[in-house]
């Protein structure tokens, strides 16, 4: 059976690459951080059994890890690597043509195919995907294909591959890590009591008599929340237990449906201010080698205001009204 | 007393403002503020390590996207990002707007149907969607300057964004609509999957209208040649096509004949 797991080792198995190649380069901090990412990610599993066993001890050397990460990531410049010469690939475009296309389309496709029909696909009564991680062990699987076919387009040493993706790698450099540390950290708050304080916090501000003001503090806490934690996931459960399910639904009788769901999206318009949502803000600002932080919440901050408005007028005319 | 105490671990929280405000690297200011708001919370370093080390590690499904690099990698090396935008290039009709607009709809549709792993950044706007709208906004006549170039780049990421959150919360399987459930479930209110995707959809049409017109707005300046706001300005500021050292803008009559064909 094609699990998540395996294709956590493929993950541990790339960086573990990339480390190699750094190291030839004698980029130290470089080959160091993938090094160590690498370990943590191959032995995720078995820190999480363990910890759940209460064996604190892997998860302890696991934590002494992320410290690591984070005193290497300062030394992490996102030096453009070397490419291939431009008028080699120029004319590779042209020859190859749409050729090249078929690769990278490959990857969505076969995610699809995976998430859709995965579950028919049974041998011998096993079933070949992992059911509870089908959509990600689908994309995994859909990369090794994706990656096979491109060498074989374009007649490339399977080297390549690892040198090719070592190179985006490095582009990236720690905003790669961003989103993982960023969760961690969502994780270490939740356990230490951050979203109480907040929603006890709101609750003495507001005038809860208002049914208006209820709205607006429900809302409002939704976005500076996820601003703070960069997840609306993380700002629902705290500010419906401290906001919407005192005061706006057994209070003053919001539906429950409509404040749930409005007040998610609420949420996720506050996703697209916050450079603390980083796969989705700071990671394409590596990707597409831009040279400002904000430069992609600068092009999308004006859709998430507008967004927040209609959204909170919608809300206020509709949670009371069904 | 108390009551200070209780407050004591949003440290944390202003850990993390500080740092973002003074534009420390981000990583160390994350990991530090974890420390802070478990100190705050009166928890040994011990645990701190672990409970910082578990949750680490049980968020690595995050890691996923960077397996889609060296087939990205292998492709770009042989010239994808130069066809893609030599392709669009001899597409006459296909303008900035329509593109963007395309794949904002596509991606909202694909994302309510619960495929949310199909594009993203690296799978699709690294490769394909940025240097298509970039091959698409050169249709104006003159090649970009590097801070159009970035400002193109920074809107075609931000219309992934979009269509993926408000798709995302109408889709009834798996994520928010589950969550906003399983909630409520626990608070003794039981509803739908149903009922409360519905409820998500006004607020996804919206999000399509909204950027839609703001699409149409940066095309619009982007071929007037207009620096938009929100571009970053490049190391040179004169209109004229410098080439860039990292992806040299194309001439755009050489390329129309041999495709012309395809």
């Amino acid at each position: 059976m094609l699990t998540i797991e395996q294709s956590y080792w493929l993950i541990a198995l790339f960086l573990a690459g990339a480390a190699v190649l750094n190291l030839r380069d004698r980029r130290w901090s470089h080959a160091a951080f993938w090094a160590v990412l690498a370990v943590l990610i191959a032995g995720g599993k078995f820190v999480l059994t363990a910890a759940a066993q209460h064996h604190e001890l892997p998860a302890q050397l696991a934590g002494a890890g992320v410290i690591a990460l984070a005193a290497l990531s300062p030394r992490m410049t996102r030096r453009h690597l070397v490419e291939r010469d431009p008028a080699a690939r120029e004319a590779d475009a042209l020859r190859l043509g749409h050729r090249l296309f078929g690769p990278a389309l490959l990857i969505p496709l076969v995610t699809l195919v995976v998430a859709v029909a995965g579950g028919y696909a049974v041998i011998g009564g096993r079933h070949l995907f992992d059911p509870t991680r089908m959509t990600l062990t689908g994309l995994a699987l859909a990369c090794v294909i994706a990656v096979i076919a491109a060498l074989r387009v374009a007649r490339a040493k399977p080297q390549a591959g690892l040198a090719e993706g070592r190179r985006l790698l490095d582009t990236l450099g720690w905003a790669a890590l961003l989103p993982l540390t960023l969760a961690a950290l969502g994780g270490v708050f939740a356990a230490t009591g951050v979203g109480n304080a907040i929603s006890d916090l709101v609750r003495m501000l507001i005038p809860v008599n208002s049914a208006l003001a209820c709205v607006l503090a429900f809302a409002a806490g939704m976005v500076l929340f996820t601003v703070i934690m960069g997840n609306a996931f993380a700002a629902f459960p705290v500010l419906m237990a401290g906001v919407g399910i005192p005061l706006l639904i057994h209070q003053h009788g919001a539906n429950p449906a409509i404040l749930g769901a409005m007040g998610m999206v609420t949420g996720y318009c506050g996703t697209l201010f916050t450079p603390m949502a980083a796969n989705f803000n700071i990671v394409p600002v590596a990707l597409l080698e831009l040279p400002h932080q904000g430069d992609v919440i600068r092009a999308q901050w004006k859709t998430g205001a507008w967004l927040l408005g209609v959204n909170l007028a919608l809300m206020y005319f509709l949670v009371f009204r069904f | 007393m108390i009551a200070l105490l209780h407050y004591l671990p949003l440290l944390g929280v202003l850990v993390v403002v500080a740092g973002f405000a003074l534009r420390f690297n981000p990583v160390p200011v994350v990991v530090v503020a974890g420390i802070v708001s478990g100190l705050a919370a009166g928890k040994s370093i011990g645990d701190i390590l672990a409970l910082l080390g578990t949750s680490f590690v049980s968020e690595r499904a995050l890691l996923l996207f960077v397996l889609t690099l060296p087939a990205i990698g292998v492709l770009e090396r042989a010239g994808l990002r130069e066809h893609a935008r030599n392709w669009i290039a001899s597409l006459r009709s296909l303008t900035l707007p329509r593109l963007l607009i395309a794949y904002l709809g596509l991606r909202q549709i694909l994302s309510m149907l619960g495929l949310t792993s199909v594009a993203g950044q690296a799978q699709t706007v690294r490769p394909l969607l940025a240097p298509m709208a970039e091959a698409a906004a050169e249709k104006r006549g003159a090649a970009l300057n590097d801070g159009e170039r970035n400002a193109v780049r920074a809107f075609s990421a931000a219309t992934d964004n979009i269509g993926l959150f408000f798709g995302e919360d109408v889709f009834i399987a798996l994520g928010a609509v589950l969550l906003i459930q399983g909630f409520y479930a626990q608070h003794g209110i039981e509803l739908q999957p149903l009922q409360i995707a519905l409820w998500a959809l006004p607020t996804a049409i919206a999000a399509f209208i909204i950027h839609a017109i703001r699409t149409v707005l940066f095309a619009r300046q982007i071929s007037r040649g207009v620096p938009p706001p929100s571009a970053s300005p490049g190391p040179g500021t004169a209109r004229d096509p410098a080439p860039p050292v990292v992806q040299p803008s194309l001439p755009a009559v050489r390329l129309r004949a041999p495709d012309a064909g395809e």
